[in-house]
């Protein structure tokens, strides 16, 4: 069969079970735009670039599948660098393709010229340049191979124009193999073994759940594994949603912003057993003061993430899902059973930490963003999906709203990228049109990618976004409250937009709330408007997220008052 | 903490922008390289790659991992953890003076090195050997007045058990 390298590139997406692209053309791509336009495959026009990647992003992350973007070359390639390395952070499969200038002139500082290979080897799983028209289906194959198969990540392919165009034999291909990648995705029976003679020593266990157990879809294996061991959970802001909220074993989230409970937990714990994690800064505070009691086993299917920031007792490199299922097999194997003296002393001491100190706030005159946080999940009973921006908001976010399922709490959190809840929350809402879907943003963050309520718009997205507004970059500003005497340099923000009347101007529907009894009923019209929505809430200005660890300071270290 | 030299081995594929793969993972994680020798193998699909570098055990432990997550890296090796055989070459030109020639003559003997150009003014010398050795033998010729220098960097393989 006779096909061009455009056509190509389409016959492997298929092939793939791609349905839907994320991008905007442009001179170099252009091959590719019409074949994709005659295709079977759903093009998502965005308004930049950058928010076609993060809207992949949250695709692949509602849909437990890989994004596709496809883009011009130079400009068009460079903006999505930001997408691209907030998805390397989060371990996200994407497929980026970018066109490249023809093959004859890379090199030459030829028009939207730029070395995008280079410029994103840092920050992809793996990149192409793709030289030659016999090349490109095996490159296409072993892009979505390397996206999705072991520690997932982006892959770009760079597609030079003449290449699109080329004509060549095409027939489909087997799914690539390759001698210098492979993956490891079965544990070490010695090392899992190994694990299972310390939990049985364990008096008080803990486990820290990550991105990695929603990534390998192991949440099932993990709360049997939990209630097996009657081990409290906590988790890292990637890992919310890998266990219920709702189960009484839950801590809440680790780390900076983490509750009370399970920062106190983890420093006491005899044994620490981290999943899909990386032991990020954020959560592990001061180093060489973490977890001080416990022996800690550390499951992962990346060697690298194992013993890179902290020492560990027990390395199992595998597949979470795989590793917690052999874990279960071998305890019941064993007919194991917990000492229910040591462990309800346990359990006592973490209730007492849990009524010691909780997540609050106080609702007066002025709105409380936690407030409208904790309305929204009482609205939404826990079910929508909930994308975040980036600072406070987030972490209003991930302590008041409380996920019982995974894949619903889609946020940027190793890179932090301003901007990229809104698009994501596209994305997420083309892979699941029948769920609500909600951004919940800060009011810096969301005029990063705010021209993309025109795509929710042409697409009929009903998305709907939560404003925190405070009219400050707050995050920082409560770091200038707390470590620079109050000097607000640069994060005021009050020249803003209306953004009642920017929803209304792209189609949308703009709300406002700007009293606490205001907010229940604009949260209700809102969410029951089956149109794009902005709901701006303003918040009391100078709200900050308790509790809180100074940065690089032990987790015990938390300020609480508010 | 020891930063033990180390001399890391790699196979890789023989395709553009492995090298820069490779050079961009030591400077973004912090890592050293302190030399860096590349050149097809007999299979002409696969270049080795020598690269001698100093860390901790960590942080040997950390390069070692992050190699083998390259994609286009086949086979890592640390050599340093087996018995290994290392050569390095250079090139140095040195002043050869009529009063000093003889000198320069007898040190390129004790060394077992070769004189491969000769001018009125200057002789260019070839040495192989151990990083060690060509120390050595530097030391001596910088008296001499060393002109430039050209070292390949280390190469090397783990010997076969005996
Ligand atoms: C692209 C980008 N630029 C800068 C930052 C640094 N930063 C982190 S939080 C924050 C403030 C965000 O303000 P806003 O969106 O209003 O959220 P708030 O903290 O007020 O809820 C800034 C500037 C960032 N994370 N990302
Ligand atoms: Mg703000």
């Amino acid at each position: 069969m006779k096909l061009t390298g455009a056509q190509i590139v389409m016959e492997v997406l298929k092939e793939e079970g791609v349905d839907t692209v994320f991008g905007i053309t442009g001179g170099a791509a252009i091959e590719l735009y019409d074949t994709l336009a005659r295709s079977d495959i759903r093009h998502i026009m965005v308004r930049h670039e950058q928010g076609a990647v993060h809207a992949a992003d949250g695709y692949a992350r509602a849909k437990k599948d890989v994004g596709v973007c496809l883009v011009t070359s130079g400009p068009g390639a460079t903006n999505t660098v930001s997408g691209i390395a907030s998805a390397y952070m989060d371990s996200i499969p994407l497929v980026v393709f970018t066109a490249q200038v023809p093959t004859h002139l890379i090199g030459n500082d030829a028009f939207q010229e730029v070395d995008i290979v280079g410029i994103t080897r840092p920050c992809t799983k793996h990149n192409y340049l793709v030289r030659s028209i016999d090349d490109l289906a095996r490159t296409v194959k072993e892009a979505f191979y390397i996206a999705r198969s072991g520690r997932p990540g982006p892959v770009l392919v760079d597609i030079p124009k003449d290449i699109s165009q080329t004509t060549t034999d095409y027939k489909p291909l087997p799914r690539p193999s390759l001698n210098s990648y492979n993956p490891r995705y079965k544990p070490n029976m010695k090392q899992l073994k190994w694990a299972l003679t310390l939990i049985k020593e364990a008096k008080k266990p803990a486990i820290f759940a990550g991105g990695g157990v929603i990534l390998s879809g192991a949440s099932r294996e993990l709360a049997t594994f939990a209630r097996r061991l009657k081990a409290p959970v906590t988790a890292s802001l990637m890992g919310l949603g890998a266990f219920p909220a709702s189960d009484e074993l839950w801590l809440g989230m680790l780390g900076m912003h983490g509750t009370y409970r399970a920062n106190m937990s983890v420093q006491s714990c005899d044994l620490l057993i981290g999943i899909g994690v990386r032991f990020d800064d954020r959560v592990t505070g001061k180093l060489g003061t973490f977890a001080p009691h416990a022996k800690i086993i550390h499951i992962d299917i990346d060697p690298t993430s194992i013993r890179k920031n902290i020492p560990v007792t027990v390395p199992i490199v595998g597949d979470c899902k795989l590793s917690l299922a052999e874990l279960n097999r071998l305890l019941d194997k064993e007919a194991f059973t917990i000492d229910s003296k040591s462990s309800k002393a346990w359990l006592d001491q973490i209730e007492e930490w849990k009524n010691t100190i909780r997540l609050s706030y106080d609702q007066k005159d002025t709105i409380k963003p936690q407030y409208v946080v904790q309305k929204l999940y009482e609205l939404t009973e826990g079910k929508a999906i909930i994308t975040t921006e980036v600072g406070q908001n987030q972490m209003w976010a991930a302590q008041y709203y409380h996920f019982d399922q995974p894949n619903c709490f889609i946020t940027s959190g190793g890179l932090g990228c301003m901007g990229f809840g809104f698009p994501a929350a596209i994305g997420a809402q083309v892979a699941c049109p029948d769920k609500v879907v909600v951004d919940i943003a800060g009011d810096g963050s969301i005029q990063m990618n705010i021209q993309e309520l025109a795509t929710a718009m042409q697409y009929k997205l009903p998305v709907k976004i939560v404003i925190l507004n405070n009219r400050y970059l707050g995050m920082v500003r409560q770091w200038q409250e707390l470590f620079y005497d109050r000097r607000y340099a640069s994060t005021d923000i009050e020249q803003a937009p209306d953004f009642v009347k920017l929803a209304e101007s792209y189609g949308g529907v703009g709300m406002r709330a700007t009293r606490p009894e205001e907010v229940e009923p604009v949260l209700k019209e809102g969410l029951g408007t089956p149109n794009l929505v902005v709901m701006d809430f303003l918040v009391e200005r100078e709200e900050d997220v308790y509790p809180m660890v100074p940065a690089g300071a032990p987790i015990t270290d938390m300020l609480l008052v508010n | 903490m020891t930063q033990e030299k180390h001399t890391i081995s790699l196979m890789v594929e023989n395709i553009p922008g492995v090298l820069s793969r490779i050079a961009g993972l030591f400077s973004g994680r912090g890592f050293n390289i302190e030399s860096i020798c590349a050149a097809p193998t007999m299979d002409r699909l696969v270049t080795r790659i020598t690269i001698t570098t100093r860390g901790d055990e960590s942080i040997m432990e950390q390069i070692n991992k992050q190699l083998n997550k390259l994609v286009n890296i086949i086979k890592v090796q640390d050599l340093t953890e087996t018995d290994f055989v290392e050569r390095e070459m250079a090139l140095v030109k040195v002043k050869a003076e009529p009063g000093n020639r003889a000198e320069i003559l007898r040190l390129v003997d004790i060394f077992r090195c070769k004189v491969v150009d000769v001018s009125p003014t200057h002789y260019t010398i070839e040495v192989t050997g151990t990083a060690e050795k060509l120390g050595a033998l530097l030391e001596l010729l910088k008296m001499v007045g060393v002109k430039e220098i050209a070292r390949t960097g280390s190469i090397a393989m783990a010997r076969e058990k005996k």
